[in-house]
């Protein structure tokens, strides 16, 4: 029953082989898991880049968002022009008070031709621990790079392959970017501590327990990263003899199985955070506590 | 009882083509088994490497429908149910016939490595350790050694860089030594000159084909990684280790 022979396109490699970008014989749904990441990580530049450009409804009473957190310095009011010419300075609306900021006010040195915010000061940290994630690698190797695209499919730019071993080579410091992380996690659960009192009585809101489910997913996310489990035991081939690090190991390789799950729920926990805290800012949504 | 057409491809490196062969599957049914059937009424030349039928000896890698697949481990139930069924041989490796690759370039990688090298045993002649220091580097015994990850590997298939990386089954062979609690000798030096642990990028192909379902990457690869920024990237721990004297290896315990 054999019938006749399929003729080869070009590019073919002997085993009938595709040879170009993105070619494959899968016939399998490939293209929605890069395309989906492309998505969603666009999606959250995007969002983070314009809130951190806004630079204004970042906190509403006890909620910080977490894009703005910790304020480092703030700014209470900016000056801006009138039609008729008139120069004006007017309140930032959803600001940090100056108590809340780590060194007070915008330091005066700061250029006036340089937007301010207090994201700005921030948002490197948390960044660069996701943009060295051995999980986020993965994904913006594939989906943003196409290197590869899918698996068993043509990559992009082949000739200029070089791995990690060149530009990338940064890479390998993903370990420090950790440490920051782990301050930030301190820093997002004492906020979310700070969000259950208001004007130093206690109480729930939905904002509460927003902030308090961003520290910990983010903490999952943090804790299940690749370095820290080798920090904490990996490194060790003895774990009969440190059962305190084997024991931490282990629990750092339950959220490690986990890691993209974590990567992103906390990714797009802290996008809605932030939304949240801006939209309460804004009167967008209510302010549902137990404050009234 | 159905029937399912496959292109198969027929040829060696000089040249070759896909030909189709129909034939009526039974319930039940792997791919290896079609190509068995196809062989024994229709291609009796078309070469085939197999050996066990039960995915244990890693003979039967092949490409099913554009992925790296074991043929005995492909039932004809998982494959979709309209449309012709191409099997091609692995991309990664030299083509001998039909679907019949040349892997030797792998056992030349292996010999590369430094063996197992214990201490000195107990005063009783034996060798003592628990079976939490056994865990982890049992993972790797499972390695059926099928090539899979290797033909997958983008760094091997499509950037060709066999000079610069060992591949995904030979980093797994070198993280089950490392973190073997006997082995004393060091293999981070090799890992990063000589073996190319750099140029994997962590895409984890490797750990999505691996009929043994041994997490490649995160439990083998990325750990080896992190040993190579122990030893060379790290500033603070350059700094400890020449402020305690520590050796060539890492500290253990």
């Amino acid at each position: 029953m054999s019938t006749e022979a399929n003729r080869l396109p070009t590019a073919t490699l002997p085993g009938g082989h595709l040879d170009c970008t993105g070619c494959t014989h899968r016939t399998d749904d490939w293209k929605t898991g890069p395309t989906a990441t492309f998505l969603g990580l666009l999606l959250f530049i995007v969002y983070s880049t314009a809130a951190a450009f806004q630079g204004e409804h970042y906190m509403y009473e006890n909620y910080l968002s977490p894009m703005y957190s910790p304020v480092v310095f703030t700014q209470l009011e900016r000056t801006v022009t009138t039609p008729e010419g008139e120069t004006l300075k007017v309140a930032i609306p959803g600001a940090a008070p100056v108590e809340h900021a780590w060194f007070g006010l915008k330091p005066d040195a700061w250029p006036e031709w340089l937007p301010f915010s207090p994201a700005f000061l921030i948002l490197a940290f948390p960044g660069a621990f996701r943009f060295t994630c051995y999980y986020y690698r993965k994904a913006y190797y594939r989906s943003f790079w196409a290197n590869p695209i899918g698996c068993a499919v043509g990559p992009f730019r082949r000739g200029l392959y070089r791995g990690e071993t060149h530009l990338l080579l940064f890479q390998n410091l993903h370990r420090y970017a950790l440490y920051f992380a782990i301050v930030f996690i301190g820093i997002l659960y004492y906020d979310a501590y700070m969000g259950f009192f208001r004007h130093g009585e206690f109480g729930v809101g939905l904002g509460s327990i927003v902030l308090l489910l961003n520290a910990t997913f983010l903490a999952c996310y943090t804790f299940g990263c690749h370095s820290f489990r080798h920090l904490v035991g990996g490194r060790l081939n003895w774990f009969s003899k440190s059962p305190l690090a084997h024991a931490l190991w282990k629990r750092a390789s339950f959220l490690n199985e986990r890691h993209m799950f974590f990567a992103w729920l906390s990714l797009f926990w802290v996008g809605f955070t932030d939304f949240f805290v801006r939209a309460t800012s804004m009167g967008w949504i209510p302010d549902i506590s137990t404050w009234g | 009882m159905a029937e399912r057409t496959f292109e198969i491809w027929r040829g060696d490196r000089s040249g070759g083509e896909f030909k189709e062969y129909t034939e009526e599957v039974d319930e039940g049914m792997v791919v290896l088994d079609m190509l068995h059937r196809i062989q024994a009424r229709q291609a009796n030349d078309l070469s085939i490497r197999w050996n066990c039928k039960a995915g244990k000896c890693g003979s039967c890698s092949m490409e099913i429908n554009g992925m790296p697949r074991l043929a005995c481990m492909t039932r004809m139930n998982q494959l979709p149910a309209e449309g012709k069924i191409k099997v091609q041989p692995m991309k990664t490796f030299p083509l001998i016939k039909d679907l019949v690759t040349d892997v030797s370039w792998n056992y030349r990688q292996n010999e590369r490595i430094r063996p197992f090298k214990p201490p000195a045993p107990d005063s009783d002649g034996k060798y003592r350790f628990q079976q939490a220091d056994a865990d982890r580097v049992q993972e790797f015994r499972k390695c059926i050694e099928c090539f899979l990850c290797q033909n997958t590997c983008h760094v091997l298939r499509d950037h060709r860089k066999q000079e610069h990386f060992v591949g995904p089954r030979f980093m797994i062979r070198v993280a089950s030594l490392e973190m073997h609690p006997l082995d004393t000798d060091d293999r981070i030096p090799d890992l990063k000159n000589e073996f190319g642990s750099g140029w994997c990028n962590i895409t984890r192909c490797c750990t999505e084909v691996c009929p043994e379902s041994i997490n490649i990457t995160d439990n083998g690869i990325i750990p080896m990684k992190e040993r190579v920024v122990d030893r060379y990237y790290d500033p603070v721990a350059r700094i400890l280790r020449a402020i305690t004297g520590g050796g060539k290896k890492l500290p253990t315990a």
